[in-house]
């Protein structure tokens, strides 16, 4: 019996069988794609064909101020976007863990942004934002703010804030929830311990919840980073990388070049380069789960 | 609270307001006739507008199924066997989640365009399914898990065959991991009908709702009631979807990515 149960949990050729159709969809469809697309970066290919060009769009791509400033602003961009999604999903998530009224709704309500199509949330903003007509926009003038209409996606500076408040209205939803899943799993018993010890509230916090909740803090920045960083559709529909260029992030750039102008050698050696920050932030992301969990196993 | 609302509210809000309202500088906050005319008459605003739900529909639903074909043997296979490469593979495909579709466009756009495949369903269908299938692997897989092997075992030295034990242990047991995960990825697709539809189609009778309204922000002087109307329209079906059952889904989401 022990044999024949041995032969049932041992079949490798039949686990690889059932893996691999989905491998090979994954593999014709990601992976080729992105070899490719390194391939394409080194040659001048646009609709009319293509000639291997060398290293000449990385040289022209590098050597220019432009491509050197939308490198800098992607990251301000992501580094203000992913600190205020953390803040604010950190004290969203606090309160939903308190002892409040109501809070199932709220747990419920806090989570549309993150459900719904980002381009349609984004039709949404668009009209909050609009300059004369826009609710902000009335807010300003009647309160005095502003003096008078004022277009939010117009001017560069308002346009790069009025983006990240747009993807981070986006970004915060997941963030709470996952950091509510993480404080709901920190064991009661140490939260009556400190109690008995006579505790405070902050220290409570800061001495229990926050080192619990440290990893997946840890982890969610990588992970919300990341999703930051490939942030497209909330930039192109409010902006199209606009005002002269006052939101064009690496994503957007590569974006124009192939499909805008159809250079596709430009925006491979773009998108190459997006490939390469995304796997250094893929390797740390799947090292430190790699390390998580051994600490896990271990203890 | 606030924040994440607003948009909404003011969304839901505008839709009610005869334009001439809305076209109020600055700001009128109160308006003495809302109602439902915007949404009677976006219809004619929007002509192609059913045609846009149902594309979103079939996308969504297509796109779904077509995943889910794919990922229940591999997710079953992830969760039964041990097998060389198993663990880096599974990290391979959370690496996946992580690449924009964006990165991918050009060389997909050039097969797609040597196969003619340019202005179709399939070329929404095909990338779409491809981004979804990871965490599609990772949630059913843990759905798997939790059925005890020992039943499998037992079905089969009492000399059951692999198939019967699929029919009548495994598919009786995982269908509301399915259904969850089947949700996951209509909500998923339905929300990714953005990057692949204005970049691989530009034929309106395939558009979903996200790239067909987009399409009439950039030419027209927006109707904005009708718009926030037929956008709170698209929103309609996966919140609806979602509220109902957003326990499992969260459920599910959490555990897969935070604890593993």
């Amino acid at each position: 019996m022990k044999q024949k149960l041995k032969s049932y949990n041992s079949q490798t050729y039949l686990a690889y069988a059932l893996i691999a159709p989905a491998a090979l969809y994954i593999v014709l469809i990601v992976a080729w794609p992105l070899l490719e697309t390194i391939r394409l970066s080194f040659t001048n290919s646009s609709l009319a064909g293509e000639d291997y060009v060398g290293f000449e769009n990385y040289q022209k791509m590098l050597s220019s101020k432009k491509f050197n400033g939308i490198v800098t602003r992607t990251f301000v961009w992501m580094f203000f976007s992913v600190s205020l999604k953390l803040i604010i999903g950190l004290i969203g998530a606090v309160l939903l863990n308190a002892n409040l009224k109501g809070r199932s709704i709220f747990r419920v309500l806090v989570m549309p942004p993150w459900v719904v199509p980002i381009a349609i949330g984004m039709l949404g903003w668009l009209w909050l934002y609009n300059g004369y007509f826009g609710i902000i926009a009335g807010v300003g003038m009647r309160t005095g703010i502003l003096d008078g209409p004022f277009g939010f996606l117009a001017y560069k500076q308002s346009a790069f804030i009025s983006t990240i408040i747009a993807d981070v209205w986006v970004g915060t939803p997941m963030v709470t929830v996952f950091f509510l899943a993480a404080m709901q799993g920190v064991p009661r018993d140490l939260y009556e311990a400190a109690y008995c010890d006579g505790a405070s509230r902050w220290d409570r916090f800061f001495k229990i919840t926050l080192p619990q909740i440290t990893p997946v803090i840890i982890t969610m920045s990588l992970l919300s980073a990341i999703w930051t960083f490939n942030s497209f559709e909330i930039i192109w529909i409010l902006t199209e990388g606009g005002p002269r260029g006052a939101t064009t992030t690496l994503i957007i750039d590569t974006y124009k070049q192939a499909l805008g102008n159809y250079k596709f050698g430009r925006g491979a050696a773009r998108a190459v380069v997006v490939m390469i920050l995304l796997t250094l932030f893929a390797g740390f992301y799947l090292a430190l789960l790699a390390r998580i969990n051994k600490k896990i196993s271990h203890e | 609270m606030t924040f994440i609302l607003l948009p909404f509210v003011e969304m839901f809000y505008a839709s009610l307001r005869p334009l001439d309202h809305l076209f109020r500088s600055p700001y009128q906050f109160y308006s003495d006739d809302l109602s439902f005319w915007a949404y009677r008459e976006m219809w004619n605003t929007v002509p192609m507008l059913p045609r846009y739900i149902f594309n979103s529909f079939f996308l969504a639903s297509v796109t779904s199924i077509v995943t889910l074909l794919f990922v229940i043997p591999a997710a079953y296979s992830y969760a039964r066997f041990r097998f060389p490469f198993k663990n880096s593979s599974l990290y391979i495909l959370l690496a996946i989640n992580m690449f924009s579709g964006a990165v991918l466009l050009i060389p997909l756009y050039k097969v797609l365009r040597t196969f003619g495949l340019l202005n179709t369903y399939q070329a929404m269908i095909v990338p779409g399914v491809a981004f979804l299938i990871p965490t599609a692997i990772w949630l059913l897989k843990s759905y798997f898990e939790k059925i005890p092997i020992d039943l499998e075992e037992a079905a089969f030295v009492d000399g059951a065959s692999r198939v019967q034990i699929l029919r009548h242990i495994i598919a009786p047991l995982s269908t509301p991991g399915l259904v969850v995960v089947g949700i996951y990825a209509f909500i998923g697709s339905y929300a990714q009908q953005f990057l692949f539809a204005i970049t691989f189609n530009q034929k309106k009778e395939y558009m979903p709702i996200p790239s067909g309204l987009y399409e009439f922000i950039g030419y027209t002087t927006v109707k904005w009631n009708e718009m926030m109307a037929a956008s709170l329209v698209g929103i309609a079906p996966v919140l609806i979807i979602f509220l109902f059952l957003q326990k499992y889904i969260v459920a599910g989401l959490t555990s897969g990515a935070v604890k593993n």
